[in-house]
């Protein structure tokens, strides 16, 4: 087969009901029972069985956190949790989608916000109502260790707590099945925004480039490139840019600086 | 599913050329980039763009004759998703002096700003906030920040060599000028760039990138700045409101002609809902959904091009749509993932694309349009070098473990977290196994036609980010496109609030556009039962839909 053109293809299964060859399994959509191919993901197999999904669908690709999903299974008394994008379904799985929970964010002014001991938990108090069950954690589709940044939360360890949410797609199943009502993916991107401003060393070099353009020094070549013609900005293109190295240098200088 | 046994042999052959390739690679000796005029003759080959039925004229409206994709011009020539007639413009449900509509980065930064400048802003987005193309964006973001390598130069011969040429330059200087500022804005938020010891940025390579100057954030770059400037927004729920799952359907133009208002759909209970501005930031996105020439995509589920039919109904033109991004790597198998983006990140930190045979055809890092027509080539039956799935698709292996063998070990699960993780969901662990990939639709090059002010052609509308087109010319690179909805959403939030704060409240709406819109097409001679905008795409079985019970008239 090597050497034939890809067939394109949609990224959705646009599969018929008529195909015979799909193995199919069943599935109950909010206790309705549907025939689904056995390798769809649950998002898929929704639209297999025809729903036009508003809600609970976004960007298809495990990161935007639309399509969280509760679900069980014959073989197990747990409630199992999942990205619907992300998911194969499972023979004779009972789900339900979440796609959204409520949940109060505190709103602040992140500059004045000082990064110590109680800033976290002086907008969200509730954070000391944890008990420390580890319902989160199961139930976060990214594997993040939820309880052990809400216990990092509670000591004030901002640092520990951006480190350890940093994969988080604020899908809000922990919240909706935490039994002291947190609202955990709020307080995760608190501590990262209170990380990324306050306590991450800044970026020097930026804000002396920021200063370079704000003071015009790139004013005139700027001047030269958008006034030049095609043939000339091709002859700089093709002859005058030289490629920094691909693996990292700290040493490496472009011979031509004139115009850094 | 895990790779299929008979994929073993085919690993062995890439591993066996693995370690004189790594070699290679230490020594800077790199795969031969292709001249100017080869780059052009592969393109005219082998890219989709160049495919003879890849282009329709336009038969209405202010840009017709020009020819861009099928899809896109279908959704020109359709009528509006609303009886302009049935319109009630006289009850105003809701009212701002900035209606931004869209609620990715460009709409995000947009209201931001626009806020800050003292408008009332109302953000209407299809989804959720943040429901966008920017969420999804994995390597980087551009920016010439490193004062003894690089500078604003560079990355404007960088911009325009990686357009061929044909972008605005003065969009392209506004986006290189204003790429250290936005950066700055985005870690003063609290943005978590990935950064060294001392607070210096790290920054990669991308394709068609003379410097070093990807800055990133992990491999969840989009998401970290997407979510940053959500948050953000809803610290202000003073000065923006929120408008969710209220897709906008049309302009709403006053007596003047400016552009006033909007009308939105509401998702849920599928009524209509007026939203009266005093100026309008467009800032809805790309069209990666409308599957152009039959592509997956690595796109939002809620990206099918509405801005562009908004805008063209009311008479904006459209520019550089005529060329379309195939992202070169796009996953292949397995086949639940198919379509989803591999970032280029992992070609600009060094990994090798090869063929079947386990040799390179391609130079890593050259610009997209270029990649992406390789690969193709490379599987097409003029080379037949291509790995068939057992799916019945094709593609090349991208060597991802050959950086851990280049970094250390550990490098590709730390530096690749996220889709270390997607694939080892299926049992395939990317730092020891190679990724097979095909190109996948990814970016509207082009987009409604704006300035460097925002500003268009309409009175009172502004235009940012994907929908907007000029910056990147026939191709973007990589990490520019969070740099362009950042950059310009702050501008046209500047530009939009400032232009509102001076307007008197608008008067005598109307959507006579849409009646002379559809006057045209029927003058055109184009009966069609296709509404626009498209709004979702429709995945659900068709044998479902067959036995649908339609109620009522």
């Amino acid at each position: 087969m090597a050497g034939q053109t890809v067939p394109v293809d949609v990224t959705p299964a646009k599969k018929s009901r008529g195909e015979p060859t799909e193995k199919l399994i069943p599935i109950h959509v909010m206790g309705r029972r549907y025939m689904v191919p056995g390798d769809l993901t649950i998002m898929k197999a929704l639209e297999y069985a025809g729903y036009q999904l508003t809600r609970g669908c976004g960007c298809r690709g495990g990161i935007c956190g639309a399509c969280g999903t509760v679900y069980r299974t014959p073989e197990s008394h747990r409630v199992e949790v999942g990205l619907a994008c992300q998911t194969i379904v499972k023979p004779d799985m009972f789900l339900a989608q979440l796609p959204f929970f409520p949940q109060n964010k505190a709103v602040y002014v992140l500059e004045e916000l000082v990064p110590e001991q109680g800033t976290i938990a002086g907008l969200y108090p509730a954070i000391f109502k944890c008990i420390g069950c580890g319902t989160c954690t199961r139930s976060c589709p990214q594997d993040i260790e939820v309880m052990d940044y809400m216990a990092a939360a509670i000591r004030g360890d901002i640092s520990r707590v951006a480190e350890l949410s940093f994969d988080c797609v604020m899908c809000g199943l922990c919240s909706a099945r935490c039994p002291a009502e947190e609202t955990q993916s709020l307080i995760a991107i608190l501590a990262r925004r209170l990380y990324g401003r306050h306590i991450a060393p800044q970026a020097e070099h930026l804000k002396e480039r920021v200063r370079q353009i704000e003071k015009g020094r790139y004013d005139e070549d700027m001047k030269t490139l958008t006034g030049a013609d095609r043939e000339t900005l091709v002859d700089l293109y093709y002859k005058k840019r030289e490629e920094e190295p691909d693996l990292p240098d700290p040493d490496w200088l472009p011979s031509d600086n004139s115009h850094i | 599913m895990p790779y299929p046994p008979e994929f073993k042999d085919l690993i062995s052959i890439v591993e066996k050329t693995r370690p004189e390739r790594v070699e290679r690679k230490r020594k800077g000796q790199e795969f031969p980039a292709l001249s100017r005029e080869e780059r052009d003759t592969r393109l005219k080959k082998y890219h989709p763009d160049f495919k003879a039925d890849s282009r329709r004229e336009i038969r209405v409206g202010v840009s017709k004759g020009y020819a861009i994709s099928p899809e896109i011009v279908d959704t020109l020539e359709a009528r509006s998703r609303i009886n302009p007639d049935e319109i009630d413009l006289s009850q105003i449900d809701h009212e701002a002096d900035v209606l931004v509509i869209g609620g990715g980065g460009a709409g995000s930064s947009a209201a931001l700003i626009a806020a800050q400048a003292g408008a009332k802003v109302i953000i209407a987005t299809k989804l959720r906030l943040g429901d966008a193309n920017t969420m999804m964006a994995e390597g980087g973001i551009q920016a010439a920040s490193k004062l003894r390598t690089d500078s604003p130069y560079w990355h404007y011969l960088d911009v325009m060599g990686g357009g061929h040429f044909t972008n605005d330059p003065d969009l392209v200087k506004t986006l290189v000028m204003e790429a250290p500022k936005v950066l700055a804005w985005l870690e003063g938020m609290g943005s978590m760039f990935t950064k060294e010891p001392d607070g210096s940025l790290r920054t990669m390579h991308g394709g068609g990138t003379s410097r070093k100057r990807m800055h990133y954030a992990g491999d969840i770059t989009g998401a970290e700045i997407m979510r940053t400037l959500r948050d953000e927004v809803r610290n202000h729920p003073d000065k923006i409101d929120i408008l969710e799952f209220s897709p906008a359907v049309e302009l709403i133009l006053d007596k003047s002609g400016a552009c006033s208002g909007a009308v939105l759909y509401n998702l849920d209970t599928e009524e209509y809902v007026v939203v009266r501005a005093k100026a309008v930031v467009l800032a809805t996105g790309g069209s990666g959904r409308l599957h152009i020439r039959g592509f997956m995509t690595t796109n939002h589920y809620g990206a099918t091009g509405d801005g562009l039919v908004m805008a063209y109904h009311a008479g904006v033109p459209l520019v550089f749509l005529h060329a379309v991004q195939y992202h070169p790597t796009g996953i292949v198998f397995p086949e639940q993932a198919e379509g989803l983006l591999i970032t280029e990140k992992f070609r600009g930190a060094g990994a090798n694309v090869v063929n079947i045979d386990g040799q390179q055809f391609v130079y890593e890092r050259e610009p997209r349009d270029v990649e992406a027509a390789s690969i193709i080539r490379e599987c097409s039956g003029d080379v037949g070098r291509g790995v068939s799935t057992p799916t019945g698709k094709t593609g090349v292996w991208l060597d991802s473990p050959m950086l851990d063998i280049l970094h250390g070990a550990g490098y590709v699960r730390k530096e690749f977290p996220g889709k270390h993780i997607l694939f080892k969901r299926y049992g395939i662990d990317i730092s020891r196994q190679p990724m097979l990939i095909y190109p996948t639709l990814h970016y509207q090059n082009g987009g409604v036609e704006f300035k460097s002010d925002a500003t268009t052609r309409l009175s009172g509308l502004y235009a940012a980010g994907e929908v907007a087109g000029g910056v990147h010319g026939d191709n973007r690179l990589m990490g520019n496109s969070l740099l362009d909805v950042t950059v310009f959403g702050r501008i046209a939030g500047r530009s939009a609030a400032e232009f509102a704060l001076k307007r008197k409240n608008p008067s005598g709406l109307s959507l006579d556009h849409v009646v002379k819109y559809h006057r045209e097409l029927e003058e055109a001679g184009i009966e069609t039962d296709r509404v626009a905008p498209v709004i979702l795409p429709d995945y659900t079985n068709p044998d479902v839909k067959e036995r649908r019970v339609v109620v009522g008239p």
